[in-house]
Protein backbone atom coordinates (compact mmCIF):
# COMPACT_ATOMS: atom_id res chain seq x y z
CA UNK A 1 0.00 0.00 0.00
CA UNK A 2 1.00 3.32 -0.79
CA UNK A 3 2.77 5.05 1.82
CA UNK A 4 0.84 8.06 1.73
CA UNK A 5 -2.35 5.78 2.79
CA UNK A 6 -0.91 4.82 5.94
CA UNK A 7 -0.45 8.14 7.61
CA UNK A 8 -1.91 11.41 7.65
CA UNK A 9 0.27 13.54 5.14
CA UNK A 10 -0.73 15.79 2.23
CA UNK A 11 0.41 18.50 -0.17
CA UNK A 12 0.14 21.84 1.23
CA UNK A 13 -2.84 23.51 -0.06
CA UNK A 14 -5.29 26.25 0.61
CA UNK A 15 -7.78 25.16 2.55
CA UNK A 16 -6.75 21.93 3.34
CA UNK A 17 -8.47 21.78 6.35
CA UNK A 18 -11.76 23.39 5.48
CA UNK A 19 -13.52 26.88 5.75
CA UNK A 20 -12.45 27.51 9.05
CA UNK A 21 -12.75 30.86 9.45
CA UNK A 22 -16.18 30.06 9.98
CA UNK A 23 -14.85 29.06 13.90
CA UNK A 24 -14.07 32.41 14.34
CA UNK A 25 -15.49 34.95 17.23
CA UNK A 26 -13.65 38.10 16.54
CA UNK A 27 -12.65 39.27 13.09
CA UNK A 28 -9.41 41.50 12.67
CA UNK A 29 -10.22 44.75 10.76
CA UNK A 30 -7.58 46.59 9.55
CA UNK A 31 -7.02 50.31 9.32
CA UNK A 32 -4.92 51.51 5.98
CA UNK A 33 -4.46 54.97 7.80
CA UNK A 34 -2.68 53.22 10.69
CA UNK A 35 -1.08 50.10 9.09
CA UNK A 36 2.83 51.40 7.92
CA UNK A 37 2.60 49.08 4.68
CA UNK A 38 -0.38 50.37 3.20
CA UNK A 39 0.62 54.39 4.45
CA UNK A 40 4.20 53.45 2.66
CA UNK A 41 2.80 52.53 0.11
CA UNK A 42 4.67 49.67 -0.83
CA UNK A 43 5.22 46.15 0.61
CA UNK A 44 7.13 46.85 4.57
CA UNK A 45 6.84 45.84 7.33
CA UNK A 46 4.61 42.63 6.91
CA UNK A 47 4.93 41.66 10.48
CA UNK A 48 1.38 40.34 10.62
CA UNK A 49 1.82 37.67 7.41
CA UNK A 50 4.66 37.00 9.37
CA UNK A 51 2.98 36.11 12.57
CA UNK A 52 -0.07 34.39 10.97
CA UNK A 53 -0.16 30.55 12.06
CA UNK A 54 -2.25 29.68 9.46
CA UNK A 55 -0.95 31.97 6.76
CA UNK A 56 -4.06 33.34 5.83
CA UNK A 57 -2.27 36.95 5.25
CA UNK A 58 -1.32 38.11 1.65
CA UNK A 59 1.86 40.05 1.46
CA UNK A 60 0.89 43.44 -0.02
CA UNK A 61 0.82 47.47 0.49
CA UNK A 62 -1.35 46.55 2.83
CA UNK A 63 -1.29 42.92 3.81
CA UNK A 64 -4.73 40.99 2.99
CA UNK A 65 -6.25 38.54 5.61
CA UNK A 66 -8.61 36.52 3.83
CA UNK A 67 -11.57 35.75 6.14
CA UNK A 68 -12.79 32.26 4.97
CA UNK A 69 -9.80 31.03 6.41
CA UNK A 70 -8.74 33.47 9.26
CA UNK A 71 -9.69 31.67 12.90
CA UNK A 72 -9.74 34.80 14.71
CA UNK A 73 -7.27 34.45 16.73
CA UNK A 74 -5.64 37.77 17.18
CA UNK A 75 -1.94 37.16 17.05
CA UNK A 76 -2.09 39.81 13.73
CA UNK A 77 -3.58 42.29 16.32
CA UNK A 78 -1.05 41.54 18.67
CA UNK A 79 1.81 41.98 16.85
CA UNK A 80 0.99 44.51 14.92
CA UNK A 81 3.55 47.37 15.91
CA UNK A 82 1.45 50.34 15.07
CA UNK A 83 -1.88 48.66 16.39
CA UNK A 84 -3.80 49.06 12.91
CA UNK A 85 -5.48 45.52 13.64
CA UNK A 86 -8.67 46.01 15.80
CA UNK A 87 -10.71 42.53 16.86
CA UNK A 88 -14.29 42.86 16.20
CA UNK A 89 -17.13 40.64 17.63
CA UNK A 90 -18.42 38.77 14.71
CA UNK A 91 -21.87 39.42 15.98
CA UNK A 92 -21.58 43.16 14.68
CA UNK A 93 -20.72 41.45 11.17
CA UNK A 94 -23.48 39.38 10.78
CA UNK A 95 -22.23 36.03 12.44
CA UNK A 96 -22.84 33.60 9.25
CA UNK A 97 -21.44 35.83 6.46
CA UNK A 98 -19.05 34.88 4.70
CA UNK A 99 -18.76 36.25 1.22
CA UNK A 100 -15.77 35.69 -0.40
CA UNK A 101 -15.22 38.57 -1.71
CA UNK A 102 -14.93 40.56 2.01
CA UNK A 103 -11.39 40.27 1.88
CA UNK A 104 -10.00 43.05 3.79
CA UNK B 1 29.69 -15.36 15.33
CA UNK B 2 31.76 -13.29 17.20
CA UNK B 3 30.65 -12.57 20.99
CA UNK B 4 32.23 -11.26 23.77
CA UNK B 5 30.32 -11.77 27.82
CA UNK B 6 30.42 -9.04 30.34
CA UNK B 7 29.15 -8.77 33.54
CA UNK B 8 26.63 -5.89 33.63
CA UNK B 9 23.10 -4.37 34.57
CA UNK B 10 19.66 -4.21 32.82
CA UNK B 11 20.03 -0.86 32.15
CA UNK B 12 24.11 -1.50 30.85
CA UNK B 13 22.47 -4.30 28.34
CA UNK B 14 19.61 -1.74 26.87
CA UNK B 15 21.84 0.66 26.56
CA UNK B 16 24.53 -1.43 24.64
CA UNK B 17 21.32 -2.86 22.04
CA UNK B 18 20.85 0.96 21.68
CA UNK B 19 24.33 1.11 20.96
CA UNK B 20 25.06 -2.27 18.55
CA UNK B 21 21.71 -0.97 16.71
CA UNK B 22 23.73 2.32 15.87
CA UNK B 23 20.81 4.61 16.81
CA UNK B 24 21.13 8.21 15.20
CA UNK B 25 19.07 10.13 17.69
CA UNK B 26 18.88 9.86 21.41
CA UNK B 27 16.28 12.18 23.84
CA UNK B 28 16.22 11.23 27.17
CA UNK B 29 14.99 12.66 30.57
CA UNK B 30 16.65 11.23 33.66
CA UNK B 31 14.63 9.25 35.86
CA UNK B 32 15.13 6.50 38.25
CA UNK B 33 15.29 3.09 37.92
CA UNK B 34 15.96 3.49 33.72
CA UNK B 35 18.67 6.98 34.31
CA UNK B 36 21.58 4.78 33.33
CA UNK B 37 20.93 3.84 30.51
CA UNK B 38 20.53 7.06 29.15
CA UNK B 39 24.07 8.11 31.10
CA UNK B 40 25.43 5.30 29.95
CA UNK B 41 24.43 6.54 26.12
CA UNK B 42 25.47 10.18 26.61
CA UNK B 43 28.81 8.92 27.90
CA UNK B 44 29.57 6.96 24.39
CA UNK B 45 28.40 10.17 22.65
CA UNK B 46 30.56 11.99 24.20
CA UNK B 47 33.71 9.88 24.09
CA UNK B 48 32.47 9.55 20.35
CA UNK B 49 32.10 6.04 20.74
CA UNK B 50 28.78 6.15 19.64
CA UNK B 51 28.25 8.53 16.24
CA UNK B 52 24.57 9.85 17.67
CA UNK B 53 22.94 13.24 18.65
CA UNK B 54 22.39 12.88 22.23
CA UNK B 55 19.42 15.87 22.92
CA UNK B 56 19.16 16.82 26.36
CA UNK B 57 15.63 17.98 26.95
CA UNK B 58 13.64 19.26 30.09
CA UNK B 59 11.40 16.34 30.37
CA UNK B 60 9.78 13.22 29.37
CA UNK B 61 7.12 14.75 26.81
CA UNK B 62 9.88 17.07 25.01
CA UNK B 63 12.07 13.32 24.74
CA UNK B 64 9.67 11.75 22.79
CA UNK B 65 8.70 14.76 20.96
CA UNK B 66 12.42 15.24 19.62
CA UNK B 67 12.57 11.23 19.23
CA UNK B 68 9.41 11.71 17.07
CA UNK B 69 10.62 14.34 15.01
CA UNK B 70 14.02 13.02 14.18
CA UNK B 71 12.24 9.95 13.44
CA UNK B 72 9.58 11.47 10.88
CA UNK B 73 12.72 12.26 8.72
CA UNK B 74 14.15 9.00 8.59
CA UNK B 75 16.50 8.40 11.60
CA UNK B 76 17.14 5.17 14.08
CA UNK B 77 16.12 6.76 17.19
CA UNK B 78 16.07 5.46 20.97
CA UNK B 79 14.85 6.74 24.12
CA UNK B 80 13.91 5.02 27.72
CA UNK B 81 12.24 6.09 31.15
CA UNK B 82 10.06 4.94 33.89
CA UNK B 83 6.97 5.18 36.04
CA UNK B 84 5.59 8.95 35.82
CA UNK B 85 8.13 9.96 33.18
CA UNK B 86 6.10 7.43 30.98
CA UNK B 87 2.77 8.89 32.24
CA UNK B 88 4.32 12.49 31.35
CA UNK B 89 5.21 11.57 27.92
CA UNK B 90 1.76 9.81 27.36
CA UNK B 91 0.05 12.31 24.76
CA UNK B 92 3.50 11.29 22.35
CA UNK B 93 3.02 7.94 23.00
CA UNK B 94 0.01 8.31 21.36
CA UNK B 95 0.91 10.17 18.47
CA UNK B 96 4.11 8.37 17.80
CA UNK B 97 2.10 5.20 17.42
CA UNK B 98 -0.68 6.80 15.23
CA UNK B 99 2.34 8.62 13.16
CA UNK B 100 3.64 5.10 12.97
CA UNK B 101 7.17 5.86 13.71
CA UNK B 102 9.29 2.84 14.59
CA UNK B 103 10.60 4.19 18.27
CA UNK B 104 12.22 1.92 20.37
CA UNK B 105 11.66 3.09 24.25
CA UNK B 106 12.99 1.01 26.77
CA UNK B 107 10.92 0.98 29.85
CA UNK B 108 12.63 0.15 33.44
CA UNK B 109 9.00 -0.73 34.88
CA UNK B 110 8.39 1.47 38.20
CA UNK B 111 5.46 1.73 40.16
CA UNK B 112 3.33 4.87 39.53
CA UNK B 113 2.82 7.77 42.05
CA UNK B 114 0.66 8.84 44.36
CA UNK B 115 2.22 8.03 46.40
CA UNK B 116 5.64 8.24 45.30
CA UNK B 117 7.89 5.16 45.23
CA UNK B 118 10.41 4.21 43.09
CA UNK B 119 10.50 0.40 43.23
CA UNK B 120 8.95 -2.05 40.46
CA UNK B 121 5.41 -3.26 39.37
CA UNK B 122 4.07 -3.11 35.75
CA UNK B 123 1.51 -0.60 35.76
CA UNK B 124 3.30 1.98 34.17
CA UNK B 125 3.78 0.72 30.75
CA UNK B 126 0.54 -1.48 31.08
CA UNK B 127 -1.32 1.61 31.37
CA UNK B 128 -0.18 2.50 27.91
CA UNK B 129 -1.56 -0.82 26.63
CA UNK B 130 -4.03 0.71 24.21
CA UNK B 131 -1.72 3.46 22.45
CA UNK B 132 -0.42 1.47 19.88
CA UNK B 133 2.72 0.38 20.66
CA UNK B 134 4.10 -3.39 20.43
CA UNK B 135 5.12 -4.33 23.74
CA UNK B 136 7.62 -6.84 25.22
CA UNK B 137 8.58 -8.05 28.38
CA UNK B 138 11.94 -9.76 29.44
CA UNK B 139 12.78 -11.80 31.80
CA UNK B 140 16.46 -11.28 32.52
CA UNK B 141 19.24 -8.76 31.14
CA UNK B 142 20.24 -10.87 28.24
CA UNK B 143 16.85 -10.79 26.54
CA UNK B 144 17.33 -7.57 27.07
CA UNK B 145 19.90 -6.71 24.91
CA UNK B 146 18.55 -9.53 22.67
CA UNK B 147 15.17 -7.89 22.49
CA UNK B 148 16.07 -4.19 22.38
CA UNK B 149 17.87 -5.15 19.03
CA UNK B 150 14.56 -7.18 17.71
CA UNK B 151 12.97 -4.24 18.56
CA UNK B 152 14.22 -2.45 16.00
CA UNK B 153 13.68 -4.61 13.16
CA UNK B 154 10.21 -5.76 14.29
CA UNK B 155 9.44 -1.97 14.43
CA UNK B 156 10.89 -0.87 11.10
CA UNK B 157 9.30 -3.50 9.30
CA UNK B 158 5.80 -2.84 10.64
CA UNK B 159 6.41 1.22 11.02
CA UNK B 160 5.19 0.72 14.70
CA UNK B 161 7.06 1.68 17.99
CA UNK B 162 8.24 -0.52 20.50
CA UNK B 163 8.48 -0.36 24.06
CA UNK B 164 11.08 -2.95 25.43
CA UNK B 165 9.85 -3.82 29.08
CA UNK B 166 12.29 -4.80 31.95
CA UNK B 167 11.29 -4.72 35.78
CA UNK B 168 13.04 -1.63 37.42
CA UNK B 169 16.26 -2.74 40.08
CA UNK B 170 15.15 -6.09 39.75
CA UNK B 171 16.75 -6.59 36.30
CA UNK B 172 17.69 -2.62 35.84
CA UNK B 173 20.20 -2.35 38.58
CA UNK B 174 20.83 -6.04 38.94
CA UNK B 175 24.33 -7.54 37.70
CA UNK B 176 24.24 -10.97 34.88
CA UNK B 177 26.94 -12.09 32.68
CA UNK B 178 25.50 -10.90 29.18
CA UNK B 179 26.62 -12.08 25.88
CA UNK B 180 27.45 -9.11 24.00
CA UNK B 181 27.42 -9.61 19.92
CA UNK B 182 30.20 -7.43 18.19
CA UNK B 183 29.17 -5.09 15.73
CA UNK B 184 29.14 -7.10 12.49
CA UNK B 185 27.14 -9.46 14.15
CA UNK B 186 24.33 -7.57 14.53
CA UNK B 187 24.90 -5.40 11.26
CA UNK B 188 24.25 -8.64 9.46
CA UNK B 189 20.64 -9.22 11.39
CA UNK B 190 20.09 -5.81 11.50
CA UNK B 191 20.22 -3.60 8.19
CA UNK B 192 20.36 0.76 8.49
CA UNK B 193 16.48 1.93 8.60
CA UNK B 194 14.60 1.74 5.47
CA UNK B 195 12.81 4.97 4.31
CA UNK B 196 10.45 6.48 6.60
CA UNK B 197 6.92 6.49 5.40
CA UNK B 198 7.17 10.42 5.54
CA UNK B 199 7.96 12.20 2.32
CA UNK B 200 10.95 14.98 3.40
CA UNK B 201 11.61 16.79 0.15
CA UNK B 202 11.80 20.49 0.18
CA UNK B 203 11.51 20.43 -3.73
CA UNK B 204 8.07 18.42 -2.98
CA UNK B 205 6.97 19.89 0.70
CA UNK B 206 4.58 17.73 2.33
CA UNK B 207 2.41 18.41 5.59
CA UNK B 208 3.00 16.18 8.24
CA UNK B 209 0.35 14.76 10.69
CA UNK B 210 -2.41 17.38 9.58
CA UNK B 211 -5.83 16.95 11.10
CA UNK B 212 -7.80 13.97 9.53
CA UNK B 213 -11.72 14.27 9.58
CA UNK B 214 -14.20 11.24 10.45
CA UNK B 215 -14.59 10.61 6.20
CA UNK B 216 -12.30 10.38 3.27
CA UNK B 217 -11.63 13.50 1.82
CA UNK B 218 -9.99 14.75 -1.59
CA UNK B 219 -7.53 17.58 -0.89
CA UNK B 220 -7.24 20.59 -2.75
CA UNK B 221 -5.63 18.22 -5.67
CA UNK B 222 -8.54 16.08 -5.91
CA UNK B 223 -6.23 12.88 -3.90
CA UNK B 224 -8.62 11.22 -1.82
CA UNK B 225 -6.67 10.71 1.51
CA UNK B 226 -7.75 7.82 4.02
CA UNK B 227 -10.06 8.99 7.19
CA UNK B 228 -9.74 8.65 10.90
CA UNK B 229 -11.12 5.20 11.00
CA UNK B 230 -8.99 3.74 7.76
CA UNK B 231 -5.95 5.13 9.24
CA UNK B 232 -6.88 3.57 12.78
CA UNK B 233 -7.79 0.13 11.30
CA UNK B 234 -4.85 -0.17 9.65
CA UNK B 235 -2.94 0.64 12.59
CA UNK B 236 -4.71 -2.38 14.39
CA UNK B 237 -3.68 -4.56 11.07
CA UNK B 238 -0.19 -3.75 11.43
CA UNK B 239 -0.66 -4.49 15.42
CA UNK B 240 -2.25 -8.08 14.18
CA UNK B 241 0.85 -8.66 11.80
CA UNK B 242 3.00 -8.08 14.82
CA UNK B 243 2.07 -11.32 15.62
CA UNK B 244 4.08 -13.12 13.05
CA UNK B 245 6.42 -10.84 12.60
CA UNK B 246 8.01 -11.28 16.20
CA UNK B 247 8.29 -14.82 16.11
CA UNK B 248 9.96 -13.95 12.85
CA UNK B 249 12.38 -11.72 14.03
CA UNK B 250 13.35 -13.61 16.73
CA UNK B 251 13.94 -16.52 14.08
CA UNK B 252 16.32 -14.44 12.53
CA UNK B 253 18.11 -13.15 15.29
CA UNK B 254 18.72 -17.01 16.60
CA UNK B 255 20.13 -17.77 13.17
CA UNK B 256 22.56 -15.00 13.37
CA UNK B 257 22.95 -14.92 17.16
CA UNK B 258 22.28 -18.37 17.82
CA UNK B 259 20.12 -17.14 20.86
CA UNK B 260 16.01 -17.37 20.81
CA UNK B 261 13.44 -16.04 23.04
CA UNK B 262 10.31 -17.91 21.98
CA UNK B 263 8.63 -14.96 20.37
CA UNK B 264 5.28 -14.16 21.86
CA UNK B 265 5.41 -16.66 25.01
CA UNK B 266 7.93 -19.16 26.18
CA UNK B 267 7.38 -21.61 28.66
CA UNK B 268 8.86 -23.92 31.06
CA UNK B 269 7.46 -27.77 32.43
CA UNK B 270 4.23 -26.70 30.50
CA UNK B 271 4.10 -29.94 27.80
CA UNK B 272 1.92 -32.00 30.38
CA UNK B 273 0.96 -29.27 33.67
CA UNK B 274 -2.35 -28.70 34.17
CA UNK B 275 -2.03 -25.80 36.14
CA UNK B 276 -0.40 -22.83 34.23
CA UNK B 277 1.28 -20.09 36.12
CA UNK B 278 1.60 -17.41 34.15
CA UNK B 279 3.37 -13.55 34.16
CA UNK B 280 5.50 -11.23 32.28
CA UNK B 281 9.02 -10.44 32.90
CA UNK B 282 11.20 -11.63 35.75
CA UNK B 283 8.66 -12.43 38.23
CA UNK B 284 8.00 -15.47 35.22
CA UNK B 285 10.97 -16.40 36.03
CA UNK B 286 10.72 -16.46 39.72
CA UNK B 287 7.26 -18.32 38.78
CA UNK B 288 9.83 -21.68 37.09
CA UNK B 289 10.89 -22.09 40.98
CA UNK B 290 7.56 -22.27 41.81
CA UNK B 291 6.43 -24.56 39.33
CA UNK B 292 9.54 -26.78 40.20
CA UNK B 293 8.61 -26.45 43.80
CA UNK B 294 4.90 -27.57 43.20
CA UNK B 295 5.72 -30.47 40.99
CA UNK B 296 7.72 -31.82 44.00
CA UNK B 297 4.36 -31.84 46.20
CA UNK B 298 2.68 -34.14 43.10
CA UNK B 299 1.18 -30.88 41.69
CA UNK B 300 1.84 -30.73 37.83
CA UNK B 301 2.48 -27.25 37.43
CA UNK B 302 3.99 -25.24 34.43
CA UNK B 303 5.15 -21.44 33.02
CA UNK B 304 3.36 -19.50 30.34
CA UNK B 305 5.62 -16.59 29.96
CA UNK B 306 3.99 -13.19 28.21
CA UNK B 307 6.67 -11.69 26.37
CA UNK B 308 4.41 -9.74 23.71
CA UNK B 309 1.92 -8.29 25.62
CA UNK B 310 0.66 -6.10 22.81
CA UNK B 311 -0.32 -7.70 20.74
CA UNK B 312 -1.88 -9.39 23.14
CA UNK B 313 -1.19 -13.86 21.82
CA UNK B 314 -4.64 -14.92 22.55
CA UNK B 315 -5.10 -17.67 19.72
CA UNK B 316 -1.13 -18.74 21.11
CA UNK B 317 -2.28 -18.52 24.87
CA UNK B 318 -5.44 -20.33 23.80
CA UNK B 319 -3.94 -23.00 22.13
CA UNK B 320 -1.80 -23.84 24.80
CA UNK B 321 -4.24 -23.43 27.77
CA UNK B 322 -6.86 -25.64 26.12
CA UNK B 323 -7.41 -28.86 28.39
CA UNK B 324 -5.92 -27.31 31.24
CA UNK B 325 -7.45 -27.58 34.64
CA UNK B 326 -6.29 -23.73 36.20
CA UNK B 327 -4.30 -21.10 34.47
CA UNK B 328 -3.52 -18.58 37.73
CA UNK B 329 -2.48 -15.15 36.58
CA UNK B 330 0.39 -13.08 38.07
CA UNK B 331 -0.03 -9.30 37.47
CA UNK B 332 1.82 -6.93 38.49
CA UNK B 333 -0.65 -4.16 37.57
CA UNK B 334 -4.28 -3.59 38.09
CA UNK B 335 -6.64 -1.82 36.41
CA UNK B 336 -8.30 -0.34 39.71
CA UNK B 337 -11.59 -1.39 39.90
CA UNK B 338 -11.81 -4.59 38.16
CA UNK B 339 -8.63 -7.14 37.64
CA UNK B 340 -5.01 -7.34 36.84
CA UNK B 341 -4.55 -6.51 33.26
CA UNK B 342 -3.10 -10.08 31.57
CA UNK B 343 -5.79 -11.75 33.95
CA UNK B 344 -8.71 -9.51 31.94
CA UNK B 345 -6.98 -9.56 28.44
CA UNK B 346 -6.59 -13.76 29.00
CA UNK B 347 -9.92 -14.40 30.24
CA UNK B 348 -11.21 -12.80 26.95
CA UNK B 349 -8.81 -14.97 24.89
CA UNK B 350 -10.29 -18.10 26.47
CA UNK B 351 -13.78 -17.05 25.99
CA UNK B 352 -15.77 -20.07 23.88
CA UNK B 353 -12.69 -22.14 23.67
CA UNK B 354 -13.22 -25.61 23.88
CA UNK B 355 -11.88 -26.89 27.46
CA UNK B 356 -10.48 -23.81 28.51
CA UNK B 357 -9.14 -23.87 32.24
CA UNK B 358 -10.28 -21.37 34.83
CA UNK B 359 -8.80 -18.58 35.43
CA UNK B 360 -7.83 -16.48 38.40
CA UNK B 361 -6.32 -13.79 39.31
CA UNK B 362 -3.30 -12.30 41.71
CA UNK B 363 -1.91 -8.98 41.90
CA UNK B 364 1.52 -8.93 43.60
CA UNK B 365 4.61 -6.90 43.93
CA UNK B 366 3.11 -3.65 43.66
CA UNK B 367 5.48 -0.93 44.03
CA UNK B 368 8.47 -3.48 44.64
CA UNK B 369 6.70 -5.34 47.73
CA UNK B 370 8.91 -8.37 47.40
CA UNK B 371 7.48 -11.53 46.30
CA UNK B 372 9.38 -15.04 46.52
CA UNK B 373 8.58 -18.40 44.97
CA UNK B 374 7.67 -19.68 48.07
CA UNK B 375 5.19 -16.79 48.86
CA UNK B 376 4.25 -17.88 44.67
CA UNK B 377 3.51 -21.16 45.65
CA UNK B 378 1.79 -20.42 48.67
CA UNK B 379 -1.11 -18.49 46.25
CA UNK B 380 -1.01 -21.13 43.75
CA UNK B 381 -2.06 -23.44 46.52
CA UNK B 382 -4.36 -20.81 47.52
CA UNK B 383 -5.88 -21.34 44.00
CA UNK B 384 -6.23 -25.04 43.93
CA UNK B 385 -8.03 -25.27 47.09
CA UNK B 386 -10.52 -22.49 45.16
CA UNK B 387 -10.83 -24.57 42.03
CA UNK B 388 -11.30 -27.75 44.55
CA UNK B 389 -13.90 -26.41 46.45
CA UNK B 390 -15.38 -26.02 42.91
CA UNK B 391 -14.67 -22.26 42.31
CA UNK B 392 -14.96 -21.31 38.62
CA UNK B 393 -14.01 -17.61 39.22
CA UNK B 394 -13.39 -15.54 42.40
CA UNK B 395 -11.95 -12.10 43.46
CA UNK B 396 -8.17 -11.36 42.71
CA UNK B 397 -5.94 -12.23 45.45
CA UNK B 398 -3.50 -10.11 47.00
CA UNK B 399 -0.31 -11.65 47.63
CA UNK B 400 1.25 -10.29 50.69
CA UNK B 401 -1.27 -8.13 51.67
CA UNK B 402 -0.66 -7.14 55.25
CA UNK B 403 -4.10 -4.54 55.98
CA UNK B 404 -4.19 -4.27 59.45
CA UNK B 405 -7.05 -6.01 61.01
CA UNK B 406 -7.25 -8.76 58.69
Amino acid sequence: MDAGRRISMSRPAVGEAGATGQWRNNRPVMDPALCMAATAGRVTCQICWVYCPDGCIAQGAGPAIDLTYCKGCGICAQECPTGAIEMVPEALHGVCALPDEEVL
Amino acid sequence: MASETSVMTGNEAAATAARLARVQVIAAYPITPQSPVVETLSAWVESGELPAEFVAVESEHSALTVCIGASTVGARVFTATSSNGLAYMNEQVWWAAGARLPIVMCIANRAMAAPWNVLNDQQDSMSERDAGWVQLYCRDNQEILDTTVQAYLIAERLNLPVMVCYDGFLLSHTMMPVSVPDASTVDAFLPPRPAPLTVVDPADPRNIGPVVLADPRADAAGVVSPGYMELRAQHHRALLDALAVIPEVDAAYSAVVGRTWGGLTWEHLLDDADVVLIAAGSLATQLTLTAEALRAEGVKAGVLGIRAYRPFPAAALAGKLAGRRLALVFDKALSYGYDGPICTDLRGSLLGVEGAPAVFGAVCGLGGRDVSPDDLAAAARRALADLDAGARTRPTDWVNLRLEGE
